[in-house]
């Protein structure tokens, strides 16, 4: 639902470091989305497509890795990948887990020329 | 060329709101974020924890909406300050929105900042605004299927505020099966019904914020 702000995040970062480097134009840019985050993949693709118009990115691809959930356990310190609903202990059976992996909304690297 | 950039993309949001989170610890004051659906009753629950708590904290409250200045005058002819945020068709608060909010208030003279977020309950989950804690109210109404239909807005709140309990009887609401997938997001999370209109329940609830706030006061928790 707010993938274009987050769109326009990746973006605004992206052209500090395209300008930084003197680029003439994004080729591709890579983000990494985690699983348990309230980002859809084909939104942040159309708001990308949006944004991008008309920008040393437009003819530029959006690289997206989704990360999975992944989990510690708090009484058994057992690490394991989840879903949503079941950030269960496969070990031990305990509920109370600390979040590792999935939260994740992160730029990490741009091609230029 | 590749240039490596590693870097969050929220990353203007969370500096922002580590900046308020300081500001906010240096004045000694407590900020809670409400979140909920339109119509669950995040005024009507600011208004009852007003009333439980005004007179042991200095209370002012930030409203987020999309449009107009409701909320805040309902907040303010209680007597206690309000500054209300009109998002223009945002669905969510962010940081620097609070910190431009913020300016209107002497932190100085507060104990408790409640912040009624934008009604929504997906988009306010991923940003963070330099609140102590999330707090999240479903009401009765609504159904007892969200936690499962919007599981991340339960697992990020620290409490969950069961609001219009008084209509358990007329819904087909669930507790059990409510509580126990709540329980599964999220374990350590308390659930408070609550009726925030007859005030029945708000005790619990505000003895739990009471205790947060002077926790933090001690240095006990951040």
């Amino acid at each position: 639902m707010h993938e274009m702000g987050i769109c326009d995040g990746i973006l605004s970062a992206s052209f500090d470091a395209a300008s930084a480097k003197g680029a003439a134009c994004i080729n591709s840019i890579d983000v990494t989305i985690g699983e348990l985050t309230e980002i859809q993949e084909e939104a942040l693709q159309f708001a990308f497509s949006v944004l991008t118009k008309e920008s040393i990115a437009e003819d530029s691809v959006l690289n997206i890795t989704i990360l999975p959930a992944r989990s510690r356990c708090a009484d058994c310190s057992a690490e394991f990948g989840h879903g949503r609903f079941d950030a269960t202990c496969p070990e031990c059976g305990s509920y109370l887990c600390e979040l590792l992996e999935g939260r994740e909304l992160r730029i990490d690297a741009i091609d230029i020329d | 060329m590749r240039v490596d950039i590693a870097k969050g993309i929220l990353e203007k949001n969370d500096s922002l709101a580590e900046e308020n989170r300081r500001v906010f610890a240096e004045n000694g004051v407590f900020v809670v974020d409400l979140m909920a659906s339109p119509g669950a009753g995040k005024t009507s629950t600011i208004l009852a924890t007003i009333a439980a708590l005004r007179d042991r904290y200095r209370i002012a409250v930030i409203e987020g909406d999309i449009a107009s200045r409701v909320d805040a005058e309902k907040i303010s002819a209680h007597g206690i300050p309000a500054v209300q945020i009109n998002t223009g068709g945002a669905c969510h608060l962010e940081s620097d929105m609070i910190r431009r909010a913020v300016a209107a208030l002497d932190l100085a003279e507060l104990d408790l900042l409640i912040i009624e977020n934008v009604g929504n309950l997906v988009c306010p989950t991923d940003f963070d605004l330099g609140e102590n804690a999330k707090v999240m109210i479903l009401s009765v109404p609504e159904g007892h299927d969200k936690p499962q239909k919007y599981p991340n807005i339960f697992q990020v709140a620290e409490a969950v505020i069961l609001n219009k309990y008084d209509t358990l009887a007329y819904f087909d609401f669930d507790e059990a099966d409510f509580r126990g997938v709540v329980t599964k997001l999220n374990p350590t999370a308390p659930v408070f019904p609550m009726s925030a209109t007859k005030g029945e329940g708000v005790d619990a609830w505000a003895e739990w914020l009471a205790a947060r706030i002077d926790a933090a006061r001690t240095g006990e928790s951040a």
